[in-house]
This record gives structure tokens, sequence and C-alpha cells, in this order.
């Protein structure tokens, strides 16, 4: 099952160390348990500490994508926006996994799986033994359909103020956090019934 | 994507006052009591920024988290809103404030939004069992229509991850009936297009088609994921949803202790049940308790599933969705066989049939992996094929598909998971560190971590020595698979391996050139135990390609690799591996690939590596002595390796004496001094030099100071010390440059000479100083006022030289 899912921001590769990784964006499906804190504030203390995790992982998913980046040669994030061809340029984009150990930051040792596109990071914080192949092609899917849905190519995007949407795209291909076996006919129903319900 | 404009929105969002948002708060109430419209989805969304941007936490108004409640139990608002809601009383959560309560809850839709805020209230009161009980409760009210059950099974499925075994047995076993009814008995027929609500529409004149596969032929036995359609019905996205938590469910809603306890019996039935038990089958399994229907049903699915995969799918998303569902299917199939050991035996022959077909094919490697890792646990019966998928995974796989992301983290998670399973006498595993480390040389940054905690596994007495060389040459690896891939796909038009502006022709031409073929087919080979070859001249023909960032990546991951690796040989190294690898040590230490940075971090490595190998073995100093004196021979190779020499020369003085071997030998100590003395006299002219740059004060006192423990220890030597030390006493500074830190070298040298000057003076307390022996590492040795050595320092010193103040009185 999966954790969390995260949009983060990625700076170019051989940017210098100006601004930070943003998360932009968080959902934690289910926490984990909280520890017994008899001290005044604990759960003002558990939410920093849920907030501080994930942006630990946001930052080491930007690093990751940064370093394959620069290993692979390319010097910018920046590739040209093709529109129709998303399909194959999620396929090129930058991806991969990372094991968590416990208590680093979470309880439990976790999985990390991240995509980066253009200039946005997703990630989807998986329990340890997950079926990786699964959580890969949601991922694709998920940022497909951010991509689509927010018009994130398009000069003024911006989906810090869209979140009803990306709650929306999540309810459906990702509910509580619950990796689903949706063939093509089914994600295009599933497209279809979200179109319907939220035009674009 | 991310604009000045969205960062400055950021900011405001984390800088707004609680005033002004208590005000807001107010607003956002007026206007989702007034008017939930479009405005009031403006509020929403910026209200939901506002508390989501910050990481502290934010105080709403007590009216507004009510009302934001109040709106998602109400079935009435539009899906818009509640969303919204649920997401920001999610983004406060934990939350002390919140009086969400699902036990009157009778809407799916509404349990699954209030359950996305409860659950992540942290099972502070209990919610996690609550949304479980209210979830089974509303699934066993048989509301057959509409979405009911669809928006219900991921809430329990997230319940029963968080809380295992915590379900009733009742609630449980009417979910697993509900499961195989799901699972099994969908339809078959396509569903039917939403009617269209025009006047005009034309009524349907056609009846929906069955189900195919996803290459298209009509589909031959019950519905699955893999089947398709141009319309699903209700009951088929049930299907799919119950297949998606299925793992979780069968792991998790047993109670705990159950499966404990019934493990031992399990296990040892599983050597005997390969052909007496038949198999039971879903048809005959309305005789079963429900939890035995659901495994048998669940592994009919897979069986299907395994079948379904065969099939060429017509798209690409459909293909990609096969091979998860493999993985998947084989996933369950390793927890319903752990569960009910009489599958095993039916199993085995369906992955068996895989096999042959999956080995073929280079796209399907991922999917080997969780089937290696069945077969691996599923123990004497799969014995002879776990070691056929293992070869070929530890060979052809790694050898051909390392630069896939993916496919080295599971590679890797797959050989941390089995460490245990791997079996010692096949050697497999341990001999194909060759093809692993081209994993590590091509993913560092992700796979180091991984690497940190395989390498001790892979360590073994009898290729210890090759692997040192291969860690040692790990960037050089890392540059020759970037040839190898170029050369295998050489067109302009994909993508460039590494940054175009290095251009390393010469180092491809060198790759196709037979005089260098054998060595780089050493260095690229896949498996360990042949003779080993030295690298130097790869290192000289790869030097343009050391800047490369993934070579720079690697070289940084070396150090880290290189401790572990030492943690791990030192508890299984004889003397004899011990030696071998001092001597690897002293050898590689001019010969290492010119990666910027790396030859130094190195090299603190290996001094600090050969120290701990001396102190684990001080013979070994007296043992490789010839080697050790050809290393501190000459004066030209101090500069380039200064901390291994430093090392060096520290553990002769340490270690050369008679107490820790006797084969010493006068005569060696001899040999060592007069090398050393020479060395010390060419490195003290450098200093008046105002060319040069002198050499580092550590070098001259570390030279002083093994020149005297040598000489406490063959007192013949001593007036040539002393000679010698009150040379440097008189030293005089060094060129003018202006600096300080020039006087305190000068400084330094000078005390330390007086220091060791003055313990000369005595020798036979400097005897005892310097070769104290192994009685220095007890505590006692301290203590007791007779024999404790700071005492006796002190002591030397303040009678030797009362004036010289070096000591406070």
């Amino acid at each position: 099952m999966v954790h969390a899912f995260l949009i983060y921001t990625l700076r170019a590769p051989h940017a210098e160390d100006t601004g930070f990784c943003r998360v932009l964006y968080s959902c934690v499906f289910g926490a984990e348990k909280s520890p017994d804190d008899p001290r005044p504030h604990g759960a003002e203390r558990d939410r920093l500490l849920r907030k501080e995790q994930i942006l630990a992982v946001a930052r080491q998913a930007e690093s990751m994508c940064r370093l394959q980046q620069q290993a692979s040669g390319h010097s910018s994030v920046d590739l040209p926006p093709q529109s129709s061809d998303e399909p194959a340029s999620l396929h090129e984009a930058p991806h991969g996994a990372f094991r968590l150990a416990a208590g680093d930051p979470f309880q439990e040792p976790r999985t990390v799986v991240w995509l980066g596109v253009l200039s946005l990071g997703f990630a989807l914080v998986l329990d340890a033994h997950e079926n990786l192949l699964l959580a890969e092609g949601t991922l694709r899917l998920l940022a497909r359909f951010l991509f689509d849905h927010l018009r994130l190519l398009a000069p003024s995007a911006n989906l810090l103020l869209r979140a009803d949407r990306v709650e929306a795209i999540l309810a459906r291909f990702l509910p509580h956090g619950q990796l689903l076996f949706l063939n093509d006919q089914f994600v295009q129903g599933l497209e279809k019934e979200l179109s319907a319900a939220w035009p674009l | 994507m991310f604009t000045p404009a969205a960062e400055s929105l950021l900011r405001q969002a984390r800088e707004i006052q609680d005033e002004e948002l208590s005000r807001f708060c107010s607003r956002v109430v007026k206007l989702l009591q007034k008017d939930p419209g479009a405005e009031a989805v403006d509020a929403l969304r910026r209200l939901f920024l506002i508390v989501s941007a910050t990481k502290y936490g934010r105080k709403l108004e007590k009216p507004c988290v009510d009302l934001l409640q109040a709106t998602i139990c109400s079935p009435a608002c539009p899906e818009q809103l509640q969303l919204l809601c649920a997401a920001i009383l999610r983004e406060m959560a934990p939350s002390e404030g919140l009086n969400l309560s699902c036990d009157h809850i009778q809407k799916s839709r509404t349990l699954s939004l209030a359950a996305s805020v409860l659950l992540a209230q942290g099972d502070r009161q209990d919610e996690v069992r609550s949304v479980g009980q209210r979830a089974l409760h509303l699934l066993e009210a048989r509301q057959t229509e509409g979405p009911g059950p669809r928006a219900l099974l991921p809430v329990v499925s997230k319940v029963v991850s968080l809380a295992p075994g915590t379900l009733p047995e009742a609630q449980a076993d009417m979910l697993h009936r509900r499961l195989v009814d799901w699972l099994r008995y969908a339809s078959v027929q396509q569903g039917v297009a939403q009617p269209s609500r025009g006047f005009f529409s034309a009524p349907r004149t056609r009846q929906p088609g069955p189900v195919t596969e996803v290459d298209g032929a009509v589909a031959t036995d019950f519905f699955t994921v893999l089947s398709t359609g141009q319309h699903f019905t209700e009951d088929q996205r049930l299907n799919v949803h119950a297949f998606s938590m299925l793992r979780t469910w069968l792991l998790f809603s047993g109670p705990a202790s159950r499966d404990a306890s019934d493990a031992d019996d399990r296990s040892e039935l599983e050597g005997s049940t390969l052909s007496v038990l038949s198999a039971t089958s879903a048809t005959a399994s309305h005789l079963l308790p429900p939890q035995q229907q659901l495994r048998a049903g669940a592994f009919e699915y897979c069986q299907r599933l395994l079948e379904q995969s065969t099939r060429r799918a017509l798209r690409k998303g459909d293909s990609d969705l096969q091979k998860a569902c493999l993985v998947e299917a084989v996933l369950l199939l390793d927890v319903l066989c752990r569960q009910e050991p009489s599958f095993l035996y039916r199993a085995l022959s369906c992955l068996k049939a895989l096999l042959g077909r999956l080995c073929g094919d280079p796209a399907q490697a991922r999917t080997l992996l969780p089937i290696a890792r069945f077969l691996l646990s599923h123990g004497e019966a799969a014995a002879v094929d776990s070691e056929a998928v293992c070869q070929h995974l530890f060979t052809s796989v790694l050898a051909d598909l390392f630069p896939n992301p993916m496919l080295a983290f599971e590679f890797a998670q797959f050989c941390r998971d089995s460490l245990h399973l791997f079996n010692p006498d096949q050697g497999t595993f341990k001999l194909s560190f060759p093809n692993l480390f081209k994993l590590l040389a091509w993913h560092s940054p992700a796979l180091t971590s991984e690497f940190v905690v395989l390498l001790p596994a892979l360590v073994d007495a009898s290729t210890a020595v090759e692997m040192l060389h291969t860690l040692l040459d790990l960037p050089c690896l890392t540059a020759a698979l970037g040839l190898q891939l170029s050369r295998s796909s050489p067109t302009a038009s994909e993508r460039p391996l590494w940054d175009v502006s290095l251009r390393p022709t010469s180092c491809l031409e060198g790759f196709r050139d037979p005089e260098f073929q054998g060595l780089f087919q050493y260095l690229l080979r896949s498996k360990a135990g042949g003779a080993t070859k030295r690298l130097a001249p790869l290192h000289h023909l790869l030097q343009p390609m050391a800047s490369c960032a993934r070579v720079v990546q690697c070289a940084q991951a070396v150090p880290t690799l290189l401790q572990v690796f030492f943690a791990a040989v030192t508890q299984v190294a004889s003397g004899d591996l011990s030696a071998q690898l001092a001597l690897v040590l002293l050898e590689r230490s001019n010969s290492l690939f010119q990666v910027p940075q790396y030859e130094a971090q190195v090299h603190r490595v290996m001094s600090s590596q050969l120290l701990a190998l001396c102190r684990l073995r001080p013979a070994l100093v007296v043992e490789l002595a010839r080697d050790l004196l050809e290393f501190v021979g000459t004066v030209s190779g101090i500069r380039s390796r200064e901390s291994m020499f430093t090392a060096v020369v520290w553990a002769i003085g340490e270690y050369l004496a008679v107490s820790y071997d006797r084969r010493c030998t006068v005569e060696q100590v001899n040999r060592f001094f007069e090398a050393l003395e020479a060395l010390l006299f060419e490195v003290t002219q450098s200093r008046r030099s105002a060319t040069l740059p002198p050499y580092p004060p550590q070098v001259v006192t570390v030279l002083m100071t093994t020149l005297t423990k040598l000489a406490s220890r063959s007192q013949d030597l001593i007036p040539r010390v002393s000679l010698l030390l009150s040379k440097l006493r008189a030293l005089p500074q060094g060129p003018a440059m202006g600096s300080v830190p020039r006087d305190e070298d000068t400084d330094a040298i000078r005390m330390r000479a007086t220091e060791l000057t003055n313990l000369l003076k005595m020798p036979s307390v400097a005897q005892f100083v310097f070769t104290p022996g192994m009685e220095a590492s007890t505590p006692r040795f301290h203590r007791d006022a007779n024999t404790a050595l700071p005492l006796a320092l002190h002591t030397v010193s303040r009678l030797v030289d009362r004036e010289a103040g070096l000591l406070p009185a």
C-alpha cells in the first residue's frame, strides 16, 4: 500500500544551490501510529514530524533525480514539451527508487519510487515489499493525468490553488493509497468519468 | 514551472497572521452556509493552501472546523467541496479538536471521505478500529445498488494494513465470502454505456458482447483485471478492486496469533505434501470455511493471470499491466503457499511452465526476480530450478540490463532479502560480485546504501584480494561500462551517456583496440575466481573519462565501501590473508584511477586500514619487512601518498620489535634505521629550499619518532639519533613567507625533537616508553603509580630539563 504521495519542485541539474526543494502537494494515506506523548501539544509535534518526514523524502528524491541527470549527461531538465507525445516522454523521464531504513525518517522501513517530469517531481512512499512494477505504472499514470488535467505545461500553470483536482484524481486512481490494477480500457473509462465530473 | 509568482503565493500563505486567518475562516463559514458555489470553492482552495503550506500547526476557528466536518457528512454537497473539506481536515491532522465520528454514517462515499480524515489522526482514539467496524458493517448491509462496496474496499484494505489481525472473525468471514464472489463470479459480458439523456436518443439496438483478452481474443474463462471491454459493469469494477486489495487482505486479515502457532506445523507439511493432497477448487469450495474458499479462489485467479500474461497485448499500457500482474500473482502464490502448503505443488508446476519463456525475454527480467525469490524460499522441491534461474539472473541479466535503474534497485533488494536463502555451496551469489558491482558502478548514489548491507555477505576469504582490487577499480569499471554501452548503441540520435563536452574518442578507440581487449574483458567479467590482472594501462587510457559525472559519483562511494569491506574481511582473515591485503594496499596506493579527489580520500582509508591490520597482527610488519623497506625507500613517493607513508613509518616504529615477533633481528632494525635516516635528512634539506614546498611537519615528526623508537630497541643507534635530533632542534626558520603557520610547524618539530632527546638520555626509560608491550592496553598499567606511563614521562622531563618549562610546574 502507498503511505504517501507527494509533488515537489526539481531544480535544474547543474544549477547553483539557489532556492529550496519545495513540497507543492502531499497526501498521507493513514498515519503511522502516534507515539504516546504525555507532554502538551503532542498533536502539533506529531504533525510537525510528519511534515518534516515528507520534506526529507522530497529532498532525497530530488537529489537522486539531479544525480541521475548529471550522471546521464543532461545539462537541463527541460525537454521540449510534447503535448501529444506524453506517454512516450514519460517513459524516458528520469525515474528510480530508493529505500528508507526504519527510523529514517519513518518508523517502518519504506521504499520510495520517484519520477521527474520537467521541473516537477512526483513520488510515492510505499511499504517495504510492494509491487514496484505496479507502483511505477501508477506513478506515471498519475503524472500524466495531473499534467493533462491541470494543464501544467502552460506557462502560467500553478498547482498550488488546484488541490481539489489533485484530490479528485487521487480519489479515482489511488483511493486511500490502494494501488489498482487498471487496464487501458479501464483507465479510459475512469478518465471519461473524471472529465465529465470535472470539466477541464 | 515553479515560477516566482508561485513562490510568493506560498510565502503569503505561510505569513498570513492569526487574526487575518480567523477573519478568513468566518468568511468561509458564511460562504459555505449561504451559497456553496464557485466562490466557496475558491475560498476553500485558499484555506487548504494556508493550512498545508506550513509545517507548523494552524488554528482554525471551531465553527469553521465544525462546518467542514458537517460538509463531509452531508451527502447533498457537491464532490468538489467535500473533497476540499476532507483535504483540509486531513492536512491539519492530528488535531485534538476533531469530533468527527463514523459511527452513524450510512453512505459508503461519506465513510470514505471521513475515513481519509480519521485514519490520518494517528490512532490516538482508536479511530482505525472504529472506521474498520463501520466499513465492514456497511459492506455487510449488502447495498448492491450503486458503487457502495467499491468505495469501501480501499478503506478496509488500509485499516487492516494499519492494524493487522484486529478484525472480528465473523466480519472477516463475511468479507472473505464476498471477495470470492467478486473475484470468481464477475460477469463475462461487457457493460453498457451510460444511456444518453437526450430526448431523441435512439434505443439500444445491440447487446454488448463478451469481454476480451488483452490480445483481442474472446475471453476464455472468468473475468480478471486482464480482461477488457468497451464498458465495464459494476461487479467487474469490484473484481478489479477486490484483486487490488487481495494480498493485503490475505496477509493481514487473519488474527495474528493463529498464524504464528501454525507456522511450525506448516513448514513440516510443506516438505511432504507435494503429491498427496488433492487440489481444492473453487467449484467444490462451498464446503470449505470462508477463509479457505478465498484462498482457493485466489489461487485460481493467480493461475488464470499467469496464463493471461503469456498473451501478446495490443496496447502498451496493457503489456505493462501484464508484467505487474505477473509479479503480483507470484507474490500472492508465495503468501498462499505459506498459508496453505497444499498449493505448493500446483504453484511450482505453473511457474516452471513460465520460466522458459521469461528467461529468454530481456523485457521480462524484472518479473523473474519474485519468481526466483519464490523458488528460493520454497525449498527442496524447487532446488534445481532455483539454481538455474539464479545463474541466469546473476550472469546474463546483470551483464545486459544493468543500466535500468528500477531493475538495479529491485535486484539489490532481491539480494538483500534472499541473503539467508542463497546456497553457500553453490557459490553463485558470492562469485558473482564482479557482475553485481556493475549495478553499483552505474547507479552508485541509489545503491550505495544497499551495498553497504550486501558487501559483508559477499566477502569471502578466497576472493577477498580480488574484491579489494575490484573495489579500488570501481570508477574505472564505470568508465568501461559507459564505453561498452556506447559501442552497443552507437547511433548519434540516442541520448548521450555522459556529458557531451568530454569527447572520449580516444577511449572508444582504445576499447576496440586488440591490445587492451584482455584487460577490458577482465574488467567486465561476470565471475570472480580467475587470475587477477593489473589494470594500470587502462587507468591511463580512460583518463579523459575520469571527470564524467557518473565516474565521479562512483568514486565518491568507494571510500565508504572500503571501510565496510575491511570491517567484514577482518572477521574472516587469517594471517596470510592479512599480509596479502596489506601488500595490496601498499601496491595500489600509487596505482589508482585519477578521478579528482579520489586518490586523497582512498589514501586516507587505506592508511587507517593498514594501521588497523597491523594492530590486529603486529607480526605483519616483520613479515612484510622487505616490502615496507621498499615502500619507504625513496623520497619521491612521499608527496603523492603522504598519509600512506606516515602510516607505514608509524607502523614500523610501533611494531618492529622482538616483543611482537621473535624473527625481528638487529640487522633488520638497522636497515630500517638507515633508510629512514637518509629520508629524514633529505626531507629536512628540502625545508631550507625556497623553491620546493616543505614537507608537512607530520612527515618530519613521524620520521623522528620512529627513528627514536628504533634506537631505543637497538641502543647502538642512540648516538646517531641524538645527533639528528640536535640538528633538528637547531632548525632555522623556513623561508620567511610571512605566515604564522610556518613558525608553528618549526616549533612543533623543535618541541618534539627536544622531548625525544630528553627521553633518549635515559635509554631504559625510552625503551619502556616506546615499546610498552601488550600490557599497555590494560587499565592497571595506567592506574598503578609504578607503571603509569604519563607519570614516567613527567618525571623524566622534569629531571632532565628543569629550566625548560615545557610542562607546568
